[in-house]
C-alpha cells in the first residue's frame, strides 16, 4: 500500500516533468535558449513575439531574496524565542498561532498586500505605485516565517541537553550557551530552514500576483514594479492559445522554476543529514 | 585538621511537592577526593548538582539550607550562579563533548570567559590536555572532530574541558560509569593526579572505584546521609547498619 502511494507519486512526478519539457521545448524552434535566458524584453504577444525571461527571473530572484531578508531574521528570532526563552506555556499558545498563520490562503495575504501594505508603502516613500518588489517581498517573507518557524525550533529542540549542560556547567549564560553551543550545533538545520523559505517564496504566485505590480522589466530597484516566473505563468496562461509559442514559453518558464526549486530541495536534502550526522 | 572547602549545611531539596534531599550537612575537605554513594536514586547526583546550581534549571526546584563556599552562601541573595559554575567545575556521567574539534572544546570555556589572546589559549589548552591525560593520544589531531574519540577519551577530553578554566572544585557525577575497564583506569588515575590542585567530590556506585580512588565517603540513602569519614573507616568499619548492609551488598 504504501509502496503503491510512493509509486503513484513518483509516477506523478516523472509526468509532470515530462509534459513541462515536452510543452516547454518547442518554444526554442522560436528563440535560442540563450535568448530565452537572458533576453530583456518579455513581449510574448507582439509581433514578432519576443521571449525573453531575464526580466522575469531577476523579478522571481530579486522577490525571493528580498522576502528572506525579511523572513529569516523574523523566522531566527521567533524560533529561538519559541525554543529556548519562551516558557513552555507561552509556547503551547504561540505555536498553534503559528501554525495558523501558515494556513491563511496565500489570496488573504494579497488581499492585506493591496489594501493595507501597498498604499503605506507608497505614501511612506511618496512613490507612484505602492505594488513593488519591496511590497512582495515583504508580504512573502511574512508569508515564509511559519514554516522557517517550525523548522528553526524543530532543530534547536533537538540539539541534544547534554550541550546546554556542559555549556551551562562551564559558566556560561543563557546567551552564551545559545551563541556558542546550541546554534553552531543547529546551523545546518537552520540552513535548511532557510532554503525551504526560499522554496516557499519564489513558488508563490496568488500573492505575489497581486502585489509584485507586474511588470516584466528587468528591475533597477528594489521600490518598482516587478513581475515574476509564477504570476507570469499564472496570468498569461489564460490568454495563450494552446500549441502557440507563448504557450509553449510559458512551460519553459515552469521548467525554469521547476530547476530552481529542484536547486533548492537538493541544498535542503544534504543540509538536514549533514546536521544529523554533525549533531548527533 | 583539614581545610574545608564547601560546607554544606541542613540542605533541603525538593522537587515540586517530592522533598529528594533531607537535612544534609557535610564538610567537604580541600584537595581531597570526596566519594558520595548510595544506591540508585538515593539522590546523589541531586546533592552534587546542587552545588553548582545546575538543579535551577529545573521547574518546581527549591532548595533550604545552606552550601557555603569561600565563606559565602551559594544560595544567597544576588550570587550570580554563572560565577559560582565558573568556579566550581563538572563532569557528566556520559561524556559530552560539543560537535566541535578537539581544541574547541577545551577552549571554550575559555572564551566564554573572555581569553582572547589566541597564544594564551593555545598554552591553555595544551596544559589541559596535558593534565587530563589526553595530550599524547591527541596532539596530531587537534582540530578533528571530538566526535572521533573512543569514549574514555571523551571522558578525559570533557575533564580537560572542565580544568582549562581552572575552577576550584570538580564535581564529578559517575565519571568512569560508561568506560570499559582499562578507560575507568585512566580516569581514577587521572583523578587521583588533580587532587594536588582540585577539590573533587566524585558521585558512584562502584564501590571499589570508591575505595579505590576517594580520601573521604559520604553514604546516602533515600535522600539522607547516613554516614561520612575516612574511605578505609567506612570500608572497614563502618559505624551505621545501613551502611554495612549496603556495603556488603545486602540491598542497592
Ligand atoms: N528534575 C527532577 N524532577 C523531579 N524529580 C527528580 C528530578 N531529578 C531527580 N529527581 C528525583 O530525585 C531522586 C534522586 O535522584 P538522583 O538523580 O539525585 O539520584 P541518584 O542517586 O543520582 O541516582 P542514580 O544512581 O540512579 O544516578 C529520584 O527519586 C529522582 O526521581
Ligand atoms: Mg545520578
Amino acid at each position: 500500500m504504501l509502496f503503491l502511494v510512493a509509486f503513484s507519486s513518483l509516477f506523478f512526478l516523472i509526468g509532470i516533468v515530462v509534459i513541462l519539457f515536452v510543452e516547454g521545448l518547442p518554444v526554442f524552434a522560436h528563440v535560442s535558449l540563450s535568448q530565452f535566458l537572458f533576453g530583456k524584453r518579455w513581449y510574448p504577444t507582439s509581433s514578432p513575439p519576443q521571449f525573453g525571461a531575464l526580466p522575469l527571473i531577476l523579478g522571481s530572484l530579486l522577490v525571493t531574496g528580498g522576502g528572506l531578508l525579511f523572513a529569516v531574521p523574523l523566522g531566527l528570532f521567533a524560533g529561538i524565542f519559541l525554543a529556548e526563552l519562551c516558557p513552555p506555556r507561552g509556547r503551547e499558545v504561540m505555536k498553534p498561532i503559528i501554525e495558523l498563520l501558515a494556513d491563511i490562503p496565500s489570496v488573504v495575504y494579497g488581499f492585506f498586500g493591496v489594501v493595507v501594505i501597498a498604499p503605506f508603502v507608497r505614501d511612506l516613500l511618496s512613490l507612484s505605485t505602492g505594488l513593488t518588489a519591496f511590497t512582495a517581498a515583504l508580504i512573502l517573507g511574512i508569508m515564509a516565517v511559519p514554516s522557517i518557524v517550525s523548522v528553526i525550533e524543530d532543530t534547536l529542540t533537538s540539539v541534544p541537553r547534554s550541550y546546554k549542560e556542559a555549556s551551562f556547567a562551564l559558566g556560561a549564560t543563557h546567551w552564551e550557551t545559545l551563541r556558542r553551543a546550541i546554534l553552531p550545533a543547529a546551523s545546518s538545520g537552520i540552513g535548511a530552514a532557510i532554503v525551504l523559505g526560499a522554496g516557499r517564496i519564489i513558488g508563490e504566485t496568488m500573492a505575489v500576483l497581486m502585489v509584485a505590480g507586474g511588470a516584466p522589466v528587468i528591475p533597477k530597484s528594489f521600490f518598482q514594479p516587478v513581475r515574476t516566473l509564477t504570476a507570469t505563468i499564472a496570468v498569461e496562461m489564460g490568454e495563450a492559445s494552446v500549441g502557440s509559442p507563448h504557450y509553449h514559453s510559458l512551460f519553459s518558464l515552469a521548467i525554469v522554476l521547476f530547476l530552481f526549486t529542484l536547486v533548492l530541495n537538493i541544498l535542503v536534502e544534504n543540509l538536514i543529514p549533514g546536521g544529523r550526522r554533525r549533531v548527533r | 585538621m583539614e581545610e574545608i572547602k564547601l560546607q554544606i549545611k541542613d540542605l533541603n531539596v525538593f522537587f515540586g511537592e517530592k522533598q529528594v534531599l533531607h537535612q544534609i550537612s557535610l564538610n567537604i575537605p580541600a584537595n581531597k577526593v570526596t566519594a558520595i554513594i548510595g544506591p540508585s536514586g538515593c539522590g546523589k547526583s541531586t546533592l552534587l548538582r546542587s552545588i553548582n546550581r545546575m538543579n535551577d534549571f529545573f521547574e518546581g526546584m527549591k532548595v533550604e539550607g545552606e552550601i557555603i563556599f569561600d565563606g559565602k552562601n551559594v544560595y544567597a541573595e544576588g550570587v550570580d550562579p554563572v560565577i559560582v559554575r565558573r568556579r566550581i567545575g563538572m563532569v557528566f556521567q556520559m561524556p559530552n563533548p560539543f560537535p566541535k574539534s578537539i581544541f574547541e572544546n577545551v577552549a571554550y570555556g575559555l572564551r566564554i570567559q573572555g581569553w582572547r589572546n589566541k597564544k594564551a589559549i593555545e598554552e591553555q589548552v595544551i596544559k589541559s590536555l596535558q593534565a587530563a591525560a589526553l595530550w599524547d593520544e591527541v596532539k596530531d589531531r587537534l582540530y578533528s572532530s571530538a566526535f572521533d574519540l573512543s569514549g574514555g577519551q571523551q571522558q578525559r577530553l570533557c575533564i580537560a574541558r572542565a580544568i582549562a578554566v581552572e575552577p576550584e572544585i570538580l564535581l564529578m557525577d559517575e565519571p568512569a560509569s560508561a568506560l570499559d575497564p582499562i578507560a575507568t583506569a585512566r580516569v581514577e588515575e587521572l583523578i587521583r593526579s588533580l587532587i594536588e590542585k582540585y577539590t573533587i567530590v566524585l558521585v558512584t556506585h562502584n564501590m571499589q572505584e570508591a575505595a579505590r580512588s576517594s580520601d573521604y565517603t559520604a553514604f546516602l540513602l533515600l535522600g539522607r546521609l547516613i554516614e561520612f569519614g575516612p574511605t578505609n573507616q567506612i570500608f572497614t568499619k563502618p559505624q551505621k547498619k545501613e551502611t554495612e548492609d549496603y556495603l556488603t551488598g545486602r540491598f542497592g
